[in-house]
């Protein structure tokens, strides 16, 4: 059996956490390949359906990360969606989606370090989970009727 | 009521409103919601504690909004949909007349959006203690037993989005489950979009829901979804402070403070 590669999405921003990843890249720092990067104007863009649709379409991980509080391009995008984080997660949590699936982190433009670092721990937090096969059968539902 | 008859045709003879919004007999035991535009008909008003409905939801409601200028019969909780409504902009005080109800059954006349809030300031939010155990009971469960019992609990749910229909702050005339083009949530009845569609429910009224109970008293198959909203309103208060609406206060989501604490950014 082949050791399982978790599938992890990740949104970021376009002015920090983009440009942090990119930093990664043109310093030549290795990091874990699991991660797909879709890129967003803001964190305020990040719409939670977002998540939930990586969720249905088959991550197992997500991560989710903007630029600094303060250091906002558009000055209060990333505040707005802390908020919207606390309470999107409390709803999570209480429906029982494991949380610890989501990863939120603040990388700068100039944290390309930091950025290699949340991936990897990120990628061996979801390792250990193994893959989210609770979500995988709540959305395989109707494919599993039409097999039966 | 006779007060309340009087005073509604009071409202209409002076032509200060077109129509009153208000409970009436319905089939069986069951009250319904009546709309009023002759003096003939006022006497059909009626108020005790089988009126439970959320009478807001009609304010925003293009088909109610045609009969003219209304006054609404406000108990508690519709009082607060007022005045969150009134906080988003959607009805001014010129809108309506507010028929105010205490909780002793008297009358109440409000002047103002402002009155409504000094009145509710006396009324505030509270989770019931047996919704707090739930709550709490639901909590403590391993995160795979608690994801199996939501699973199961939703799984009555046929989308009928009477939940949607019946609260007073679901008030868009689009709504994304609508949408086809993409379809982000499945209209089936399907596990996934049972899911989803409830925590869009939940998350669309984050720091908006006045705990009136609408949603759940609506719903055929009486699936807990105000126990998702309540604990949500438990979070709010955890996190931001103060919860309920008021006029000087934008929304908790439509606002920040630079200092917001969280535990679980890195």
């Amino acid at each position: 059996m082949t050791e399982f590669e978790p599938k992890i999405i990740a949104f970021v921003c376009n002015w920090c956490t983009y440009a942090g990843a990119d930093l990664t890249g043109t310093s030549r720092i290795k990091y874990a390949q699991n991660v797909k990067i879709v890129r967003f104007p803001c964190t305020g863009r990040i719409d939670f359906m977002l998540l939930l649709k990586s969720f249905g379409e088959g991550a197992d991980g997500i991560i989710v990360s903007g630029c600094h509080p303060n250091d906002c391009h558009y000055t209060s995008g990333n505040f707005h969606a802390r908020r919207r984080w606390i309470m999107f997660r409390g709803l999570l949590d209480m429906l029982g989606i494991d949380v610890r699936r989501i990863q939120y982190s603040w990388v700068s433009a100039a944290e390309g370090a930091k950025w290699a670092d949340i991936v990897n721990s990120t990628v061996n937090t979801i390792r250990e989970l193994g893959p989210y096969t609770e979500y995988e059968k709540v959305a395989g539902y109707l494919e599993k009727e039409a097999k039966q | 009521m006779n007060e309340l008859i009087k005073k509604a045709v009071a409202l209409l003879e002076s032509d200060s409103v077109q129509v009153i919004i208000g409970y009436a007999e319905g089939t069986g035991t069951r009250t319904r919601a009546i709309f009023i535009t002759r003096t003939a008909d006022c006497e059909n008003l009626i108020f005790d504690s089988r009126c439970v409905q959320n009478l807001a939801v009609y304010l925003t409601k293009s088909e109610i909004k045609k009969l003219g200028k209304p006054a609404i019969v406000a108990p508690i909780p519709v009082l607060r949909s007022i005045l969150q409504l009134a906080v988003e902009n959607q009805i001014t005080e010129n809108d309506l007349v507010v028929l105010g109800i205490t909780p002793q059954s008297e009358l109440v006349d409000f002047e103002s959006f402002a009155a409504i809030e000094a009145f509710l300031s006396t009324h505030q939010i509270v989770i019931e203690e047996k919704y707090q155990e739930t709550i709490r009971e639901i909590k403590a469960m391993p995160v795979t037993e608690r994801f199996a019992y939501w699973v199961k609990e939703l799984e009555p749910c046929f989308k009928c989005y009477a939940c949607r229909a019946a609260c007073p702050l679901c008030y868009c005339t689009r709504c994304t489950v609508d949408n086809n083009q993409p379809q982000w949530i499945s209209v089936a009845s399907h596990p996934l979009g049972n899911l989803e569609w409830h925590i869009m429910r939940a998350m669309h009224l984050a720091g908006r829901c006045t705990d009136c109970e609408a949603c759940y008293n609506a719903c055929p198959m009486s699936i807990p979804i105000h126990l998702l909203t309540k604990n949500m309103l438990q979070d709010v208060t955890e996190n931001f402070g103060t919860y309920g609406p008021s006029l000087d206060k934008l929304n908790t989501l439509s606002s920040f403070k630079p200092d917001d604490k969280e535990s679980f950014i890195r």
